[in-house]
Order: C-alpha cells, then sequence, then structure tokens
C-alpha cells in the first residue's frame, strides 16, 4: 500500500505499534512471571511476586522440592515414548495412505474421503468411552505393565491425528511433479520402492509438519491421558502437571516451578522451529 | 504413459489398509457404538453392551430435567459467543494492525501464536496463580496501581466471584494467535491493487477496511468462525484443570460429561451425543451464514 512508503513514523504508526506490543505482553508477560518466581522462596514470592529473583531472593528450593517429590524425568521419558511413537507411526501411515487417495483412482475413493473428512469432526467425548471398553477387553487399560498402559494412550492418539495429516499430505503430494514417480516406474520401481525412494523423500518438510504437530498434540492431550494413564508409573508429564496442581495446592513456589519445567521443552522447539508449526496447524485447520 | 504407472491396483489396500483401519477401530466404530451406548443401561465403565433402557431414551429425557446440564448448556453458550467475539474479533483486529505495518510482523505471528503450543493444563495452573486472591498477578497490579486496597478488604475473588470470567479468559487468550495467523493468511491473498485503486478514488482507511477488506475477507472469518464454535464446545482441559474442585457453576458441557463417565456411564454416553449434534448444527449454520456468497472468492 502506498502509504507505507513515509518514512516518519505516524502517530497512527505509533498506536498501531502500541497495541500489538500490548498483546505481545499478555503472551510473554504471564510466563516470564512465572519462570521468575520459579527461582524464589515462598517468602519472597509472597512479599511481592513482580521482583527479579536475584541476589538473596534467589533460590532453587522450588526445582529440589518439585524434582524429589515428583519423578519427574520418568514422566518426560513416558511423554517421549507416547508422543515419538504417535508423530512416527502418524508420519508413517498417514503417508502412505495419502499417496494412494492422491495418485490412484479406485472403486470406494469418493467413500473413503467422505469418512476422512469426517474423522476430523468426531470428538473425543463422543469415542472415548467405547475405545475405554474396548481397550479394556484387550487387557492394555489398568495393566502392571506400563509398555500397555502406554500403548493404551498410543493407539487412540494416532487414530486421532490420521484424517488431519492424510489430508494435509494428500495436499502436498498433489503438488510434486509426477515425472519423477514415471521416470522411477520407467526403471522398474514397484509401488513400494516409488513410494518409500522417490515420494516419501520429497515429502520431508510436509512430514515435518505433521510429526511436530501430532507430537505436540499428544503431548500436550490431558483428556486421554487421565483415562489410561491412572497410576504413578504411567504419568506422562501432562498428567504429572495436573496431579502436581492438586496436591502441592497452596505452595505456589512448587507450582511456579512445575509450570516452567514442562513449557521450557515447548518453548525451546517453538523458538527453532515456529515456521513449520504455525504453517501445520493452521493450514490442517483451513483445511478441514 | 502416465496412465500406465497408476493402473496396477492390486496392492494399494496395503498402503490404505493401516491408516483406515486405525479410524475404524478408533473413530467411526466407537462413534457408533457410543450412539448405541446412550440408549442402553451400562453398569460398569469396563462392561460392553448392557440392556436397552426402558423407554429407550431414558437418558435424554432425563438430560432434559437435569440442573447441571442446564447450567453446563448455558456456559457452553456463553463460551460459544465469547470465543466468536472475543477470539475471532481480537484475531481480526491484530490481523488488520499487522497487515499495516511493514517491520516486525514475523515477530509478531510468532508471539502470539505461542501460547497455542503450550498445554491447557500448564496454563490453567499458570492463570489459577494470576487470578489468586492474595499475590495473584491481577490482584497485585490492582494494588499497586492503586485500585484496589488490600488492607479495607478490597482484594477481588475472581475464582468465587467472576468464575465464569476467569475461566473463559484464557481459553480465549489461548487460541487468538490462531485465528489470528488464518486471518492473517487471507489478507495476504487480497490484490494490493484493490486497495491502491480505492485510494485514489478518494476512500478512506475505514472504508478501505469496511467495503474491501471485511468482504473479501468473508471466507476466511467463516472458517474462523466454524473453528471457534467446534473448539469451545471441546474445551475441556483449562478448566478442568482450574475449577477442579468446585465445578458447580462453571460446568460445561465436556467436563460435564467427564464427570459423569465412571458413575453413569449410558448418561455420559449421552452427553456425548448431545455435545455432537450442537457441533454439526451450529457449523452448518455458521457455514450457510459465511459461504452463500461465493462469488466473492476471487
Amino acid at each position: 500500500m502506498n502509504k507505507k512508503t513515509g518514512r516518519t513514523v505516524s502517530p497512527a504508526y505509533f498506536v498501531v505499534y502500541l497495541l500489538l506490543i500490548l498483546w505481545s505482553l499478555t503472551t510473554i508477560f504471564p510466563l516470564a512471571w512465572s519462570v521468575m518466581n520459579s527461582f524464589k522462596n515462598k517468602k519472597v514470592i509472597y512479599s511481592n511476586s513482580f521482583t527479579l529473583p536475584f541476589g538473596d531472593a534467589f533460590s532453587l528450593e522450588n526445582y529440589r522440592n518439585i524434582i524429589a517429590n515428583y519423578d519427574i524425568l520418568r514422566a518426560y521419558r513416558n511423554s517421549f515414548i507416547i508422543s515419538g511413537t504417535v508423530a512416527a507411526a502418524v508420519i508413517l501411515f498417514a503417508g502412505m495412505a495419502a499417496y494412494i487417495m492422491c495418485r490412484y483412482q479406485f472403486r470406494g475413493k469418493n467413500l473413503l474421503t467422505l469418512l476422512l473428512y469426517a474423522g476430523m469432526m468426531f470428538p473425543i467425548y463422543s469415542t472415548i468411552i467405547p475405545v475405554l471398553q474396548m481397550q479394556a477387553s484387550w487387557g492394555i487399560v489398568n495393566s502392571p505393565s506400563v509398555g500397555k498402559n502406554l500403548l493404551s494412550v498410543i493407539l487412540p492418539q494416532i487414530a486421532g491425528n490420521m484424517s488431519f495429516a492424510i489430508i494435509v499430505l494428500t495436499g502436498y503430494i498433489r503438488s510434486l511433479p509426477v515425472e519423477l514417480e514415471e521416470a522411477a516406474y520407467m526403471e522398474g520401481c514397484n509401488m513400494f520402492q516409488t513410494y518409500f525412494r522417490v515420494v516419501f523423500p520429497l515429502c520431508k518438510p510436509s512430514m515435518v509438519t505433521v510429526g511436530i504437530f501430532s507430537f505436540l498434540w499428544s503431548y500436550n492431550d490431558l483428556f486421554t491421558q487421565m483415562f489410561f494413564l491412572r497410576t504413578k508409573e504411567n504419568w506422562a508429564i501432562t498428567i504429572l502437571l495436573n496431579n502436581i496442581a492438586a496436591k502441592e495446592g497452596v505452595n505456589y513456589g512448587a507450582l511456579f516451578a512445575s509450570v516452567t519445567l514442562i513449557v521450557i521443552p515447548v518453548l525451546i522447539v517453538y523458538l527453532f522451529l515456529n515456521k513449520y508449526i504455525i504453517k501445520g496447524m493452521t493450514v490442517g485447520a483451513v483445511k478441514g | 504413459m502416465g496412465a500406465q504407472i497408476y493402473k496396477n491396483k492390486k496392492l494399494i489396500w496395503i498402503f490404505l489398509l493401516p491408516a483406515f483401519l486405525f479410524m475404524f477401530v478408533y473413530l467411526y466404530y466407537p462413534f457408533v457404538r457410543n450412539i448405541l451406548n446412550s440408549f442402553m443401561h451400562i453398569k460398569y465403565m469396563g462392561t460392553a453392551g448392557g440392556e436397552w433402557n426402558s423407554p429407550w431414551y431414558k437418558n435424554y429425557l432425563a438430560l432434559l430435567s437435569d440442573p447441571k446440564m442446564k447450567i453446563a448448556l448455558k456456559n457452553t453458550a456463553i463460551t460459544i459467543a465469547a470465543t466468536i467475539i472475543g477470539q475471532v474479533g481480537i484475531a481480526l483486529i491484530l490481523a488488520l494492525l499487522v497487515s499495516n505495518i511493514k517491520r516486525g510482523s514475523g515477530f509478531f505471528r510468532t508471539v502470539f501464536f505461542f501460547p497455542i503450543v503450550i498445554s491447557a493444563t500448564a496454563l490453567g495452573l499458570l492463570f489459577n496463580l494470576i487470578f489468586l486472591y492474595d499475590k495473584g498477578m491481577i490482584n497485585q497490579f490492582l494494588q499497586f496501581a492503586g485500585i484496589l486496597n488490600r488492607e479495607a478488604n478490597e482484594l477481588i475473588d475472581w475464582k468465587a466471584k467472576h468464575a465464569m470470567f476467569t475461566m473463559l479468559t484464557p481459553v480465549i487468550w489461548q487460541y487468538v494467535g490462531f485465528y489470528f495467523v488464518i486471518l492473517l493468511t487471507g489478507l495476504a491473498g487480497i490484490p494490493d491493487d484493490l486497495y491502491e485503486s480505492a485510494t485514489i478514488d478518494g476512500a478512506t482507511r475505514w472504508q478501505s477496511v469496511r467495503y474491501i477488506t471485511l468482504p473479501l475477507l468473508r471466507n476466511s472469518i467463516g472458517t474462523c468462525v466454524i473453528l471457534a464454535v467446534t473448539g469451545a464446545l471441546k474445551v475441556f482441559d483449562l478448566p478442568w484443570t482450574m475449577f477442579v474442585n468446585g465445578m458447580s457453576n462453571t460446568w460445561l458441557t465436556g467436563t460435564y460429561m467427564y464427570s459423569k463417565v465412571y458413575s453413569d456411564v449410558d448418561y455420559a454416553s449421552a452427553i456425548a451425543v448431545v455435545i455432537v449434534v450442537i457441533g454439526v448444527m451450529l457449523s452448518a449454520a455458521v457455514n450457510r451464514i459465511f459461504r452463500q456468497n461465493v462469488d466473492y472468492q476471487a
């Protein structure tokens, strides 16, 4: 727009930036406040929660408490097993299905497309009870084996991300040139080789998007974890946090420290990959 | 020649099977099963199936006269209205502002979107601390600003006195950045020369927004409203973390459904069906309102 070319800062621009910075503060400040207070002991938090934790005010007491009372590392490990498996399985299976849905014409394709879009509409509430009944009958719910319990979260979460992932990947594969696949076919590649050697490597950017989205969604999903991870050894990070919240009540320092511990890994990932993340989360939503 | 390569379809089912098997077992079948469950009598969570209720629509009859369900429906309606006005409204304003600046739009995108990747559980906990009666961020701010006096017992008990406000603020705040990005993408698709010719014709800034931007953004705004409505029906983690004890006035359909899952399985199933029906009806309605004028689409 032609008005933008002026070099002087008009009052209107000042107001625009002011408003934008104000909203930025609402997203940055609460977290900064939480990190800041996680390094202060109770008394200092009580006297003034806005001071910076320097000098005498600085304390690691909250972190010591949390780490001594809760097995944070085990929860991280469980979370990474769950979310990593979910992301990998979604990439593998959704990619294969997307390739067929994009390139082949076959009977029943319209029905499958319809089912795909319907799959994005079901809220978790409408499926969770039968899923629990079903998985209980298979013996993977409330099992003494941690692996089985984690599996009982992994399986429904894979399904929950599948239609989103297939829709996004189908769109991406459609944009790839067919010539490469034809060349592979001429060289004698079968469907498997064509997909895994030619198409899959080309899809990397889109796969990363889908993978990150599935991982984060799974990492943050409290609802499913509440149903299937009911004992300490099985807790993933989100349900652990929920339990810390219920137990620590008024021990604010501990709460600040646990919020910080849960958020920091995500924050670091976000700082490096925010382009992929933003794209992944909005592209799928708009297409659905 | 291109026709040859996709002609051999004998093995395509191997590629389709895993994905659709997952969806069949974990989405389509449970979805249908849940509807059937809502007409049955199920004693324990672990036992599948049972006898049919008599009358078969017993749970739905009970829902009609359930005072908690009434609260939940009312609060869900408030949540939907608040998310449409709050989330999409704020997002639209922010997107219009950012589309007018030259520097820093990347920064604002990153910062505005950031709360979405944080788990709602962590945010619920954080906002519990922000809204604390004593030493909460907001009350402390108001004290420093001289609006509240602690000694005179003027501190505000947010969770007790303004429960819905306290619950909805973080819910709305978290997703503003999401709609912001969608709307910004929509804005980028509006050709610049439209604005230029409008300026030449003597249109003011506001007229450009009113007669060019908003009509052309209609589809993007429609998408946002549908997502806000369906999103509002899915809200669970944040209210659950913030009000886990003392949900009495702040039930939402989702949290109320969870509270019944273990005590009254088939009743909870019926609530879930209601959530789906409301979601489908509202999405269809929004679609009708926003997608009538398809000819606007460039």
